[in-house]
């Protein structure tokens, strides 16, 4: 976090950060509620078969341009699965509720990673290098996200940011559905999960 | 960064009717100040709306003035609105 190019910026990407883990949270207690155990276990004690997160959530920081650019992807895809969510009556109260907040949190969300994105893109020749090598290596990690309306989302920011793509056929890495995941997974996890699994059941 | 300008942050608060100053904020543009603004002065609730100003278009009175400026209306107790009763339920004046 803090590693943004101006201060303004770290307290930004943290807000975001707490934004997501807030949801994230939301989502993880009313699964252990539901599974009889709590949220700890589902973060702390799942090896990465059991998670499903979409790939590109699990890749490593890169320069600024690639962190925002693969924001803008995650925004893009939170947004079309909140609002699915909180319109549905069918879904459980408690889940709705979640995504009901999130979308405000999202719509902010992607307002800062799309100014961002064009900023870079339409920038200076470095900024722009930097942004569309960014596009063309998180590309192929678009499987889980991607779809008509997520296409919809963010071809236009990418338009105005003077980026190119590889285009909608081109090939994608997936597999997280079925809890296949890239090697990053697993240093985050064990960054995660090692204060929790050297001390199970501890409180503050 | 190179192209960064300083700006002025003025918030009003939920309760409030007016925008008060709580600090700056650098940025490159007025949108990024906006949204800087936010993430770094309304974190904890302090606010619904933010105004940003570049920080070179505010004119300031010189603290060397002080004396002409503001010593003559302390002792011109006439000019202060302390002998008017204000009736209940009028809200704000």
């Amino acid at each position: 976090m803090s590693n943004a190019p101006t201060m303004e910026e770290d307290i930004a990407l943290g807000n975001i950060a707490l934004d997501l883990l807030g949801q994230a949270r939301g989502l993880l207690q009313r699964c252990a509620a539901e599974i009889g155990g709590d949220e700890d276990e589902l973060a702390y004690f799942r090896d990465s078969e059991a998670f499903r997160n979409p790939l590109l959530c699990e890749l490593p920081n890169g320069d600024f341009a690639y962190t925002m650019v693969r924001q803008l992807f995650a925004d893009a895809w939170f947004a079309g699965v909140w609002a699915v969510l909180a319109a549905d009556d069918t879904v459980d109260a408690d889940v709705r509720g979640v995504a009901e907040k999130a979308i405000k949190e999202n719509a902010y969300h992607w307002r800062h990673s799309s100014a961002w994105v064009v900023r870079l893109g339409d920038g200076t020749d470095e900024s722009h290098r930097r942004t569309q090598e960014a596009v063309d290596a998180l590309w192929p990690f678009r499987g889980e996200v991607a779809s008509d309306e997520w296409y919809a989302r963010i071809e236009p920011v990418l338009a105005e940011a003077t980026l190119t793509t590889p285009g909608r056929d081109a090939w994608t890495q997936r597999g997280s559905a079925d809890g296949w995941h890239t090697e990053h997974l697993g240093y985050l996890l064990a960054e995660m999960q090692s204060l929790a699994r050297a001390h199970p059941g501890a409180s503050w | 960064m190179i192209n960064e300008k300083l700006w002025e942050v003025f918030i009003r608060s939920r309760n409030g009717l007016h925008h008060a100053h709580v600090g700056s904020v650098h940025a490159v543009d007025a949108e990024m100040a906006v949204e800087n603004a936010r993430d770094v002065y309304t974190r904890r609730g302090e606010g619904v709306s933010i105004w940003v100003v570049p920080s070179n278009a505010i004119v300031a009175s010189d603290p060397a003035d002080k004396d002409e400026l503001f010593e003559p209306a302390l002792t011109k107790v006439y000019r202060h609105p302390t002998f008017y009763e204000i009736p209940d339920g009028v809200a704000n004046i």
